[in-house]
């Protein structure tokens, strides 16, 4: 396949900007009676202070707490009886919150999430109440099974040395219970102003009733200047770093392996081939490491490869990294697995085949169409491009954007992750074998 | 914060009638039944293939799905991968008790090739040596993972309890049992099992129906064969007992898992029961986590479902809470499921539930692999996508007097099993407060 047949999704897209700096994105789709309706703030993980871990994430649920006209659980009640879903979530550069309604229910959603632009109901006992379900979400995801928080969580230590980058997003338990309703009120303050947030709205709408709704309720939003991102950057590894850990409950062996790459956003036709690097490597039975590691030479049950800690290359901002993670049969030499990563790179280095990439790109493509079937999932994705690339537009352009990445580059890319650049995180196992 | 704005919460606009795609349907003389759904919208195509594999092998089942796509006699395991990427293409196969099921994606211009490769599969699949043993040693290495998280721990032994020898006692094999599956057991399974007689496809996506059928077709109709067919006996009633609980040390969370009865789709109380178990536990406004995750922050996620299989249907709450509040959960959670037939719902509380059933129904099928799995879900109760449409009426007429009757019918802790997995040392003591316990 080349790179013309590449499909492009079919949508029109529109954006614009409130007085009060709300960057708008409408997407009308007929399709289905269904209407998709995000807002992301540009906050995440990485700006939360020091003592405060989780702070982001805690701060998500509370936005779910009521706010001036919605009582405590009513956002939940109220979209959930125009028969929609709702969520939030958060991540290491910006937060978001995402309904999915019948298209009558769009008034409703653009309400709701007004409602809580304008500051969320913050008291000591929804502060309370949500410091524990967070702790319980912790003990599911992270601390009650194998494996748990490997790697996005465990690596950034290793490989970052300064508080936004090396943290642990989820936050300690200490952390969690030392919050304030005076901390949430800094932070709502500091990084929820209209001005910092982008709200999109995608599929069954007409686009002069969504424009009107939009003015009807957030146009009086106070306008707020938007805080201001410092850089994160740090320097690059100048030797390789490598660190271990044991888990009781884990039975296999497993390392992470993670190389810096260019910014995202800011080199993003560096960045791209990164991207396409990771699929190369590990997508399908027929990539690179997945038929060396697991198929010939049996050294790996599963290895897997994403640019960026939680594999969204389009929603990220930098300093992050290309990951490669695996899991090997037990008693298994990670250093010899290292080796044979090695040499796989060295191959990709060489050069790489214009045929393979060519279908590296087309199951690309078609991942990244999947992602706009829903059209929340679609409305999530247009927002964070509209964040992090200052155009909504560009997240119909990835798969094209990634159809022009260059056989050559991608070579470049394979070559740049040395040894000496790479962070590794390996579990030892101390489950039952 | 700005100055507060009181405001009105907005009502709906006019609602937007529930729309539902009509499938093409046919079948091919070989038995194969097809359900075609042309779906614009991403340039996609969704395709889902069940096959009937009541009493199969448990283990041979899960390693003739793993190593489906290991090669064929004409062509290696890379050679097929290739050939799918090439489309923007993707397959898996897993098993069940019910049945062997295949699905996939691909662009939409690359329909054809995807059906070709599933032909050749269906046809040819040849199970080779050595990908059959990287897949064999893959699944005994995820197992021991598997066998490390409370979710499958718990659900395993719920099984068990539940449904004893019949086979939907025993869902996940054991690393024994999967190492002692031999290729020739995996092929003399495919020769019996893997055959069109009562096997369905389901393609959504992008397509012309008419073209996508030619491709089906040219591509599945040398897929033949039949084996002697084999039906799954109904499942046994509850037997409800002592809190079963099984041991794992150290554990900081316990999962809690009650089950209890439930009627099958086609019963005319099957739309009082949905909104029932939304209610009590079936949705973020329900009772059940609007106490223990709202008010009590006990857990994260507490949920109740209505599990419909081909054997027969239950109902399941699940939520998994700190080490400490096990037994305060369980007795909220057993007083929420009594409490539908002694406090059974408002007027007001019912039509929350019933509108968001209603909404769900069109959020689930507002996609192309929604649609492609409700039709292959309602298929394997031997109902088409247009019962959705019947099912929302239902929705409609149901009173609070029809509530409180089902709820007194089923849901209650006297007519459930209930099963939890946690640090039996911390938890045995209070919970025996709770009711009778049984250690396994």
């Amino acid at each position: 396949m080349t790179v013309a047949t590449i499909p492009a999704p079919a949508f029109a897209i529109e954006t614009y900007r409130l007085d009060n700096g709300l960057r708008v994105v409408l997407a009308p789709d007929p399709g289905a009676p269904v209407v998709g309706v995000a807002v992301v703030y540009d906050v995440g993980m990485r700006s939360e202070p020091e003592g405060r871990t989780g702070f982001a994430h805690l701060f998500e649920h509370m936005m779910f707490q009521g706010s001036h006209n919605v009582g405590k659980a009513e956002h939940m009640r109220h979209v959930q009886s125009a028969g929609g879903t709702f969520n939030g979530s958060t991540h290491i550069d910006y937060t978001d919150y995402f309904n999915l309604l019948p298209s009558n229910g769009l008034e409703l959603a653009l309400f709701l999430e007004s409602d809580r632009m304008r500051g969320p109901a913050i008291t000591e006992e929804n502060l309370e109440n949500q410091v524990s379900v967070v702790k319980e979400e912790i003990r599911v995801n992270v601390l009650n099974r194998p494996y748990g928080g490997f790697p996005w969580l465990k690596l950034p230590p290793v490989m970052f040395d300064t508080f936004p980058n090396a943290h642990d997003g989820y936050g300690s338990f200490g952390d969690l219970e030392a919050a304030t309703v005076a901390d949430a009120q800094a932070f709502f303050d500091a990084f929820y102003p209209a001005s910092n947030a982008v709200l999109s709205v995608a599929g069954d709408f007409q686009l002069d009733t969504a424009r009107e709704l939009v003015q009807r309720h957030f146009g009086d939003v106070e306008s707020r200047p938007a805080p201001v991102l410092p850089s994160f950057n740090e320097p690059d590894l100048d030797g390789e770093r490598r660190e271990s850990y044991a888990d009781e409950r884990a039975t296999l062996p497993a390392v992470a392996m993670a190389w810096r790459t260019p910014d995202p956003v800011t080199e993003m036709d560096e960045f791209l081939p990164y991207v396409v690097l990771g699929e190369l490597l590990t997508d399908g039975d027929a990539s690179r490491l997945v038929e060396r590691l697991v198929h010939q030479d049996r050294t790996a049950t599963a290895v897997a490869a994403h640019a960026t800690f939680m594999a969204e290359p389009f929603a990220s901002r930098g300093p992050t990294a290309l990951l490669i993670q695996a899991f090997l049969p037990p008693a298994t030499d990670v250093d010899g697995l290292l080796a044979t990563v090695d040499a796989e790179l060295a191959r990709v280095a060489e050069g790489v085949d214009e045929a393979e990439l060519d279908r590296v790109k087309a199951r690309v493509a078609a991942q990244l169409l999947r992602g706009d079937d829903s059209v929340m999932g679609r409305s999530r994705r247009l927002a964070t491009a509209e964040i992090f690339h200052g155009d909504a537009r560009v997240a119909t352009r990835f798969a094209a954007l990634l159809g022009e990445v260059t056989a050559e580059s991608v070579a470049g890319a394979a070559a740049s992750m040395t040894p000496q650049r790479r962070a590794i995180l390996e579990v030892v196992p101390g489950g039952e074998q | 914060m700005s100055d507060p704005i009181t405001k009105t919460v907005p009502g709906l606009a006019p609602e937007v009638p529930l729309s539902l795609p009509t499938p093409i349907r046919q079948s091919l003389p070989n038995g194969l039944q097809v359900n075609l759904v042309r779906r614009p919208g991403v340039p996609l195509a969704e395709i889902r293939l069940s096959i009937p594999a009541a009493h199969a092998d448990l283990a041979a089942a899960d390693l003739l799905a793993s190593a489906l796509f290991s090669g064929t006699e004409n062509a290696s395991m890379t050679e097929i991968a290739q050939r799918l990427q090439t489309v923007g293409g993707a397959l898996g196969a897993g098993s069940d008790p019910d049945r062997i099921a295949v699905s996939g994606n691909s662009l939409a211009t690359g329909l054809p090739e995807l059906l070709g490769i599933l032909g050749e599969l269906l046809t040819a699949a040849d199970y080779p040596d050595g990908p059959l043993e990287v897949e064999r040693s893959r699944m005994i290495d995820s197992l021991s993972v598997a066998e490390q998280q409370p979710d499958f721990l718990v659900s395993r032994a719920l099984d068990a309890r539940l449904w004893g020898d019949h086979p939907y006692g025993h869902q996940q094999p054991g690393a024994d049992e999967v190492a002692a599956v031999t290729r020739q057991a995996v092929q003399a399974l495919h020769a019996s099992r893997i055959h069109p007689a009562g096997a369905r496809l389901v393609i959504v996506g992008d397509i012309d129906p008419d073209a996508a059928w030619a491709a089906v077709e040219k591509y599945l109709s040398a897929w033949n064969g039949a084996g002697e067919p084999r039906t799954m006996e109904s499942l046994p009633d509850l037997r409800p007992g002592p809190i079963v609980l099984v041991d794992r040390p150290d554990s900081v969370q316990s999962a809690l898992r009650v089950a209890y009865p439930a009627i099958d789709r086609s019963h005319p109380d099957n739309a009082a029961q949905h909104l029932a178990n939304l209610i009590y536990g079936g949705y973020f406004t329900s009772r059940l986590v609007m106490n223990l995750r709202e008010s009590k922050g006990y857990g994260y996620s507490p949920r109740s479902h209505v599990d419909h299989n081909p054997a027969g249907s239950f109902q399941l709450t699940a939520v998994d809470v700190a080490t400490e509040v096990t037994a305060p959960a369980l007795a909220e959670l057993y007083a929420e499921l009594r409490g539908m037939a002694d406090n059974p719902p408002s007027q007001d509380e019912l039509d929350l539930a019933r509108r968001y059933a209603l909404g769900s129904i069109k959020l689930a099928t507002a996609t192309q692999s929604g649609v492609a799995n409700y039709i292959s879900a309602l298929a394997a109760a031997g109902l088409p996508l247009s019962w959705l449409a019947e099912h929302s009426e239902r929705l409609r007429s149901v009173t609070p007097e029809d509530i409180k009757r089902v709820a007194g019918e089923r849901m209650s802790p006297e007519r459930a099993v209930t099963v939890i997995l946690g640090d039996g040392a911390e938890i045995r003591d209070s919970l025996a407060e709770v009711g009778a316990i049984e250690a396994r």
